[in-house]
């Protein structure tokens, strides 16, 4: 089973701190907010990620279990402004 | 008028022979006569609407209306066209009752008048629909989520408030008046307030149709889509499918913008041609989708139809059907960062990448719109564009890029032009709306304030 990393953008407050303890995953945009590598969490940097988790100051991070390919994806809908 | 005549002859299979006039449209409008008369006088519309259409074609169960909207391919009128059946499938899965169902007339696209227009002039199509998807997923309550000021001037709550009287409706009918913000509509916004929070997007999961309103799963659905759900079930999935294509049939109703300034609200089957709809000889290029939508060449326009297929090569959709028409001889980059700047102001605050992002690239637009930008503007827009798309808890940023970027496109001769100091329309009088401040839609027709 293989993570992804992902970012409640909404907590998120831009500590930066997860930038430091995986700095292979995660940059730093000019404000200061993560930018994520795409794709799974490679399985040698599993414990690095673990770490940056929980050691988020607003929780804001997470590892998600990546969708096997090939499974449907999720239903999503709502992207509409005026409902949808 | 035809409107109480035809459609009694074979009463053998009542959902099914289609309504009065036929399939032709309008079919959610009323016809053009009886147009004038009910936007004068409201309340002549339920008698009209019983006239025309009958009583509400209640099924007597859950579910039973569901395997139509999928047969008729019904999408949602809200701008993201999703398949209608999924979500009520969804939302039915929960236990009886608990369900919310709620009508989304938000319209909080600045560009989009169709949601008024709807309920001014087929407002019983909208209510009777809500009554049926609250049947068919179970639902206890319904809401409808409308604009102060336009409660006040389609009198939905008077219109409303007949109904109970005439044994037309079976759950009760709670109006919310939404906030008169880009961003309201959003599914988990309107989620929000209805449950007591603020009118701002949520980050999902859990989606609203597992978790909404008070943590019940809730049917969020555009009035649009609900007037036409209203319409599939008294005439059946094969009479939907009677006009449009096969991949996105029906009808929708549209937001015209012509170039020569006129608006109006019209019905349209999918697959009609662009330049049946808008005047293009007086355009230059024609905004698709409103403000989170995109521009197209009106030379291009003048080949496509009104439908996501032909839109969607590109970069454009359908969005809630607004289609706006640029006369020929205004600055497309003037407009495009007015509109940038109020999508920056429309943002939430919520995520750091949107909050930073959107009014530098506001700024950056509202450079470019002028006489000879920075050679570094592009550069630092199309940087901006690719780092706050994806980043943001809603789809703010995104459609918030798809705009800007197709603007960049359409009008890359206009950045040449002002790179050597010169505009195709100086000091132009602005042609797209666009509030003047937070909330100015709210208290723009002098209307009190929010304090609910």
């Amino acid at each position: 089973m293989t993570s992804t990393l992902r970012v409640n953008p909404i907590a998120c407050s831009g500590h930066g701190l997860c930038a430091e303890l995986l700095p292979e995953l995660i940059a730093l945009d000019e404000w200061g907010y993560p930018v994520i590598a795409d794709g799974p969490v490679p399985a040698g940097l599993t414990r690095q990620a673990r770490r940056a988790v929980t050691d988020c100051p607003a929780l804001a991070l997470a590892l998600a279990p990546e969708p096997e390919p090939g499974r449907a994806a999720p239903i999503r809908p709502g992207t509409g402004r005026s409902g949808s | 008028m035809s409107a109480v005549t035809g459609s009694a002859t074979t009463p053998v299979a009542p959902a099914r022979p289609g309504p009065a006039g036929g399939g032709g449209l309008p079919r959610l409008l009323p016809p053009a006569g009886l147009a004038a008369d009910l936007a004068a006088d409201l309340a002549a519309g339920l008698a009209a609407h019983l006239g025309r259409h009958g009583p509400v074609p209640y099924r007597d169960a859950t579910r039973a209306l569901i395997a139509d909207v999928r047969a008729a391919g019904l999408t949602g009128r809200g701008g993201a066209a999703f398949p209608a059946y999924r979500k009520l499938e969804a939302v039915a899965a929960a236990r009886p009752g608990r369900a919310v169902v709620a009508g989304n007339g938000a319209e909080g696209e600045p560009a989009s008048h169709k949601d008024e227009a709807l309920l001014t002039l087929a407002p019983h199509l909208v209510l009777d629909g809500l009554q049926l998807a609250a049947e068919a997923v179970g639902a206890g309550r319904a809401i409808l989520y409308v604009r102060r000021d336009v409660l006040r001037r389609t009198q939905i709550e008077t219109r409303i408030s007949e109904r109970p009287a005439t044994g037309l409706d079976r759950v009760p009918v709670r109006v919310i008046p939404a906030p008169g913000r880009f961003l309201a509509g959003q599914e988990s916004a309107l989620s929000s307030l209805v449950s007591g929070a603020a009118a701002v997007p949520r980050f999902t999961p859990p989606p609203v149709f597992e978790r909404g309103v008070d943590g019940r799963p809730t049917l969020v659905q555009n009035v649009e889509t609900l007037a036409h759900l209203a319409l599939v079930a008294r005439y059946g999935p094969a009479w939907f499918r009677g006009l449009g294509t096969l991949s996105e049939p029906g009808t929708m109703l549209c937001t015209l913008r012509q170039a020569d300034g006129s608006v109006t609200v019209v019905e349209a089957a999918i697959g009609t041609p662009l330049a049946a709809l808008l005047d293009l000889r007086a355009a230059s290029a024609v905004l698709v989708g409103g403000y989170h939508g995109a521009w197209i060449p009106a030379r291009q326009a003048t080949r496509l139809t009104l439908s996501n297929a032909a839109l969607r090569p590109l970069g454009g959709f359908l969005g809630a059907g607004v289609l706006a028409a640029l006369p020929a001889g205004r600055c497309g980059l003037a407009e495009a960062a007015r509109v940038a700047r109020y999508l920056a102001r429309e943002s939430a605050g919520q995520c750091g990448p949107c909050r930073n992002a959107l009014p530098a690239i506001a700024a950056a637009m509202t450079e470019l719109a002028g006489p000879r930008p920075g050679p570094r503007v592009i550069a630092d827009l199309t940087r901006w564009a690719g780092l706050v798309e994806g980043r943001g808890a809603c789809h703010h940023p995104d459609g918030t890029v798809r705009f800007l970027r197709s603007a960049l496109l359409v009008f890359a001769d206009e950045v040449r032009e002002h790179e050597r100091g010169r505009c195709t329309g100086p000091g132009g009088r602005p042609f797209l709306p666009v509030p003047a401040g937070p909330a100015a839609r709210d208290g723009g027709d002098g209307d009190d304030d929010d304090g609910t």
